[in-house]
């Protein structure tokens, strides 16, 4: 069975905080940072990294670009039962 | 040798536009110059050499026509009469503004408002002095002759380029109607669009290519100092035209007591005033300004110094005569006859103004 | 696995589009401008045209839309933008021109310059961003502004005796044999953008392939002058404008030829 990881990079300095991705994401990863970038906006964050699963919703959201997506498949280690003679 | 022809003034514009390798004509029917475009459309340009002609929904589409493919790189041009080139103003200051070269033909006729179909000179001030907003000029260009409709098209387009900025043809009903022999231009091929690249590909807005970055056209400016720096370029541009291209004509001057300076159709009328003056015994010469941007001050300040004074003929209330007045100073007195309202001055009322305005006084 | 390995370039899946310049966008936070654009960047690099695109961006809010897609722009006049477009496109019948357009700008200084682009069925793309308000100038009222909706110049609201009424300028266009393809789409969720990427995508392979003229409207929001946060305003837009100016597809005749005409008997 394969499981998608993801994680998103937000440009702190570009985000200008309107929140858009926030209500995007489907897995309630990202939140607005309680601090403010350079310009004064509560720039986006990942508040919850385990739960992105890199669906890019947030970042086709964002109005100015400022997000990466990345993402994983991975396959779950099954523990297969060893033939000892 | 050109083809020799008799023609309308007005049909000589659409013909030496085709014979000069323009790309394209954007218009609107006005009278008394409707006849630019319908030449156009009779002769079908675009079968012989690729030209576009479209008549666009009001002088207002006709002028952004233009500035959209003069910001390609092309060879395009507009006309209207003076109401519609007012409509269009708004235009010609963004063309000016953004640096591109067109054509513009005037045939005057008079105003205010609606005003008459009949010629007249009224739009002196709105061709030299603005018309549209800003500090901008255009080249203006008057031809007295329906053989100058057709020499001034290609000189506009020469100049339009040379400086890129927009060229006026500022004519009146009496040229645009008037039937007279013609030698006409011989064909130029229209410019490539390689060789549009090769010479204007450091502005033209045709596709970005790999060997430049994009161009992007525009007036705009929102930090004042490189607003201010965009104007003052303008300005040495302005005095670089009235440095190098600077046109008129003088007609028997050399021996002037009295001076008349006119342009356009006016110009023809004083004429015919300086042989009736002659006959008389009264040496009179004759300046045309054939560009009224950039004005002749400097033969017109040399003559101030030669003559007791000077006429200014022109068909409204007394235009140009401030520029003279400009050029002349205030050692000689320089006065202004004009009619009004489509009235076309006869040479004797001329020969009068001047003896009652110059002579008597 | 830490978000180190997950963050690496071959396990990258979204990042801004290579069309869009380095420049900031000057539009407020949340603004739908942004979104376009960038919807814009991505159809223009994958329909491989950058090199024979050239944009005419508007006056109003897009004023600047040249400052961040990476290909030759001319900047029209207020409302010109159809007129720019027809002059580049009928002097260069090989290149893609595209006008960018708010509601102000196409609907009402504008509205007879784009009806007859329209009409004569000019082969250029026109994007129309309707967030029935005017943003630059502060919020006035629009061609577009709904019955009843506040704005500097309604400020109790659109009277349509005073006022008159919301103008479905693209249901007007949808009439005219000139236009291909005419749709409404809007931005505010990933599925909207998604749609309205392949409705921009259409409209530009129309273009190329000589169809006339394609109309995108792009119903949008302007949250700082209709005075709410970005994500109420999407909220206020689908409960008030989509009713209104319902998105979907008003006319697709692309695969089809365009109108004809039986010739005047002499």
């Amino acid at each position: 069975m394969a499981k998608v990881i993801g994680a998103v990079v937000v440009d702190n300095e570009e985000c200008k905080g309107c929140g858009l991705c926030v209500v995007a994401c489907p897995q309630d990863a990202l939140s607005q940072n309680k601090q403010v970038n350079g310009r004064g906006y509560h720039y986006s964050f990942m508040k919850n990294p385990q739960a992105c699963i890199g669906c890019s919703n947030c970042a086709t959201v964002c109005p100015d670009s400022c997000i990466v997506v990345y993402r994983v498949k991975i396959n779950e280690v099954r523990t297969e039962p060893v033939l000892v003679s | 040798m050109g083809e020799l022809r008799l023609m309308k003034g007005n049909e000589v514009i659409a013909e030496a536009a085709i014979r000069c390798g323009c790309d394209g004509y954007f218009g609107y029917p006005i009278t008394p110059q409707s006849e630019i475009m319908e030449t156009l459309m009779d002769r079908e340009p675009w079968n012989e050499t690729g030209m576009v002609v479209l008549q666009a929904e009001s002088e207002i589409a006709s002028i952004h026509m233009v500035h959209g493919a003069a910001g390609s790189g092309k060879k395009v041009m507009t006309s209207s009469s003076s109401p519609g080139i007012s409509l269009m103003a708004e235009g010609i200051s963004y063309i000016a503004g953004a640096e591109l070269p067109c054509l513009i033909v005037n045939v005057q006729r008079g105003g205010p408002g609606l005003g008459t179909i009949q010629p007249s000179q009224a739009d002196y001030f709105q061709s030299t002095k603005g018309g549209g907003h800003g500090d901008y000029r255009l080249i203006v260009l008057a031809p007295s002759s329906v053989q100058e409709m057709n020499d001034f098209v290609e000189t506009g387009f020469k100049l339009a380029f040379k400086y890129r900025n927009p060229a006026m043809i500022l004519t009146d009903g009496v040229i645009g109607q008037m039937m007279e022999k013609v030698v006409l231009a011989d064909y130029i091929p229209r410019v490539t669009d390689e060789e549009i690249d090769r010479r204007h590909g450091s502005w033209v807005t045709n596709g970005r290519k790999p060997n430049r970055g994009r161009n992007i056209i525009t007036s705009l400016e929102m930090d004042s100092l490189k607003m201010e720096h965009n104007n003052i370029r303008l300005q040495d541009k302005y005095a670089k035209m009235e440095e190098e291209d600077v046109l008129f004509e003088e007609v028997q001057c050399e021996d002037a007591e009295y001076l008349l300076v006119a342009f356009g159709s006016s110009a023809r009328i004083c004429q015919k005033a300086v042989d009736q003056c002659r006959e008389k015994g009264i040496k009179v010469g004759l300046l045309r300004p054939i560009t009224l941007f950039p004005f002749p001050k400097k033969p017109i300040a040399a003559l101030a110094k030669r003559v007791k004074g000077m006429l200014v003929v022109e068909m409204n209330a007394g235009q140009m005569v401030e520029d003279v007045q400009l050029a002349a100073g205030c050692n000689i007195p320089v006065k202004h006859f004009g009619r009004m309202g489509g009235i076309i001055p006869s040479p004797a009322e001329v020969v009068e103004a001047l003896e009652q305005k110059l002579i008597g006084g | 696995m830490n978000l180190a390995d997950i963050i690496n370039p071959n396990n990258l899946v979204y990042e801004k589009p290579k069309l869009l310049t380095e420049n900031t966008m000057h539009y407020c936070p949340g603004c739908s401008h942004g979104v376009v654009h960038k919807l814009l960047a991505e159809v223009i690099l994958d329909l491989d045209i950058q090199e024979k695109t050239i944009g005419v961006s508007p006056v109003g809010c897009a004023v600047f839309a040249y400052n961040y897609i990476e290909i030759d722009w001319q900047e029209a006049a207020h409302g010109r933008a159809p007129a720019v477009a027809t002059g580049i496109a009928r002097c260069n019948p090989d290149k893609v021109v595209f006008t960018y357009q708010g509601d102000g700008d196409l609907a009402s200084i504008g509205a007879a310059e784009i009806l007859h682009a329209c009409n004569r069925g000019e082969n250029i793309v026109v994007i129309f961003v309707n967030n029935g308000i005017y943003g630059m100038t502060g919020g006035q009222m629009a061609p577009t502004t709904l019955i009843g909706q506040v704005t500097a110049t309604t400020p109790n609201g659109r009277d349509a005796g005073r006022n008159g009424y919301p103008l479905k300028i693209t249901e007007l266009i949808a009439q005219l044999p000139g236009t291909s393809y005419v749709t409404r789409q809007s931005v505010h969720t990933p599925a909207s953008i998604r749609k309205c990427k392949k409705a921009i995508s259409k409209a530009f392979q129309a273009a190329i392939d000589k169809k006339g003229t394609s109309f995108v409207e792009v119903v949008s929001t302007c949250n700082m002058n209709w005075k709410l946060s970005p994500v109420k305003a999407n909220e206020w837009m689908v409960d008030n404008m989509f009713p209104f100016y319902q998105p979907g597809d008003l006319k697709d005749s692309t695969k089809t030829d365009p109108a004809s005409y039986t010739p005047l008997k002499n």
